[in-house]
């Protein structure tokens, strides 16, 4: 749906105001930032569980006797590794590896003797992506590629109480294992279900028909599931450092600077493979690190970082921890710099912040 | 729409007002300042406060001082000119005193104001409403 605004507006946008959403312009949609505030909701998935909109995101499809070998082909993990009923999260790099996206690929059983994939993408880049595959499709015989994003409505439900909720509106199917889908039927809807997430909490993501969006959401809201926006979405993914792409990814950064070397088989021949190869090889001038504050303050995308007085790198998220109440982000660093326990100087606003490289993830369950 | 813990939408009336969303408590040659409750609502959840030292000298219309949301940054615009004498500790620990009450336990700061016939230019709380509506 569309609207004089040109922003999309999901199928749920009217529970949206319903529940006290603050709307704003997100990747092209009219999206909530948060409902009662983000510490609440942030909390709320950490100790129980959410249920966040998500479906702005874009979905591929592609399909056909060599799909699996085209995907192997795009992206930097190994598909071929995954077998139908699992997913996998990848990174699409141009060929001087520069990162076009991050995203989920779901394998699911061939029909015939088409393989077939789903592969969920950013909203941002969805547009790019499905031309990115398509052009890249173009050279490979035996590949249809679909752009899907209008036929699906994506939620996802986390947190420690996420199952148990979903088994409060589950007619049938089973919960999949961990990045594993399967399909179910929720609160009268067939979904697909996926055990995937953003929020370093158990939880599944369901996909489905937008039609039925409204009903599920508002069943799975009733069954104890606390809507979560797009702020706590943020906040809840940085503390257990989730790259945002826009933030923390970029073309003009490659997975290996990214620490995303466990997505990439450098093994297999993909796009970009031979920077990444020759990255991994021989080191890279910076890399992406958490970090925290020792002090006060709250780091910013874009912030200076700093280092015995020199310029070492940028911020590309920060934000204050709801769970370590600390100012916490991800910044590019000189790679000398990128030890944990590196005592670090972040520049917000012209003050000079004390700031510690930490281990991924910042927040771990129990501590 | 607000956060559980805010406070209901008021505008005292013996209160001036900043067009900025600030507000002034004169009180002879001094004032107390804050936020007012559009700015709190606007900003969401207050999690950091970043006040200026006792001592500096603000100038009516110029940013003193930073509150800061989970998502956001806002500066804090001084309605009127002088030096603060005071900083809020309390709302440094517990920034979200700005939003559960933006008018008495959520002021920012106290200042000696260096030219009271400043206030010439503040609103009115029916002014600073009217102006409010205007804007929605």
């Amino acid at each position: 749906m569309s609207t004089a605004t040109g922003l999309k507006r999901t199928p749920l946008y009217d529970e949206h105001l319903r529940a006290g959403a603050r709307m704003v312009p997100f990747a092209g949609w009219e999206m909530p930032v948060q409902y009662e505030g983000v510490r609440q909701e942030h909390v709320a998935v950490r100790t129980a569980a959410g249920l966040f909109d998500v479906s702005h995101m874009g979905e591929v499809e592609t399909r056909g006797p060599r799909a699996a070998a085209f995907l192997r082909h795009l992206l930097t993990n190994d598909i071929g590794k995954v077998e139908p009923g699992g997913a996998q999260y990848s990174l699409l790099c141009r060929e001087d590896g520069g990162v076009l996206d991050d995203l989920f690929t779901y394998r699911f059983a061939p029909a015939g003797e088409d393989d077939r994939f789903l592969t969920v993408v950013n909203a941002s880049n969805a547009e790019s992506d499905f031309d990115w595959f398509r052009r890249q499709a173009e050279d490979f015989d035996g590949v249809e590629v679909i752009d899907r994003s209008a036929d699906y409505a994506m939620l996802a439900l986390q947190g420690p109480a996420a199952l148990e909720v979903l088994a409060r509106t589950l007619d049938s199917g089973d919960v999949p294992g961990r990045f594993h889908h399967g399909e179910a039927t929720v609160a009268g809807r067939p979904t697909l279900l996926c055990r995937t997430g953003y929020t370093g909490e158990d939880g599944v993501e369901l996909l489905l028909d937008p039609a039925g969006a409204p009903d599920i959401w508002r069943a799975l809201v009733a069954a104890g599931a606390r809507p979560a926006a797009l702020g706590a979405r943020d906040t809840l993914r940085l503390e257990v450092c989730y790259p945002l792409y826009g933030n923390d990814l970029s073309t003009e950064r490659t997975p290996i600077e990214a620490g995303l070397k466990w997505a990439c088989a450098l093994d297999k021949d993909f796009v970009g493979a031979e920077r990444l190869r020759a990255q991994a090889e021989q080191g890279t001038d910076e890399l992406l690190v958490p970090f925290v504050f020792t002090g006060p303050g709250i780091p910013r995308q874009g912030c200076r970082v700093l280092s015995g007085g020199e310029e070492a790198g940028t911020v590309t998220s920060g934000t204050l921890s709801p769970c370590l109440d600390v100012g916490i982000g991800m910044a590019y660093v000189s790679a000398r710099l990128a030890q944990p326990g590196t005592d670090l100087i972040v520049d917000v606003r012209g003050k000079e912040r004390p700031a510690r490289v930490s281990t991924k993830p910042l927040y771990k369950k129990g501590e | 729409m607000a956060d559980a813990s805010s406070a209901a939408e008021s505008y005292p009336d013996d209160l001036l007002y900043h067009p900025e969303h600030d507000w002034a408590r004169i009180e002879g040659e001094e004032a107390t300042f804050g936020i007012t409750w559009y700015a709190q609502d606007a900003l969401g959840e207050v999690v950091f406060f970043d006040p200026p030292d006792a001592g500096t000298s603000i100038a009516a219309g110029k940013p003193y001082a930073e509150v800061e949301s989970v998502k956001a940054v806002s500066d804090v615009i001084a309605p009127l000119s002088g030096e603060v004498t005071a900083v809020n500790e309390a709302v440094s620990e517990t920034p979200e005193l700005v939003n559960e009450d933006p008018y008495d336990a959520g002021w920012l700061v106290r200042v000696r104001l260096s030219d009271p016939s400043e206030k010439e230019q503040l609103l009115s709380a029916e002014d600073y409403r009217a102006r409010l509506s205007s804007e929605d």
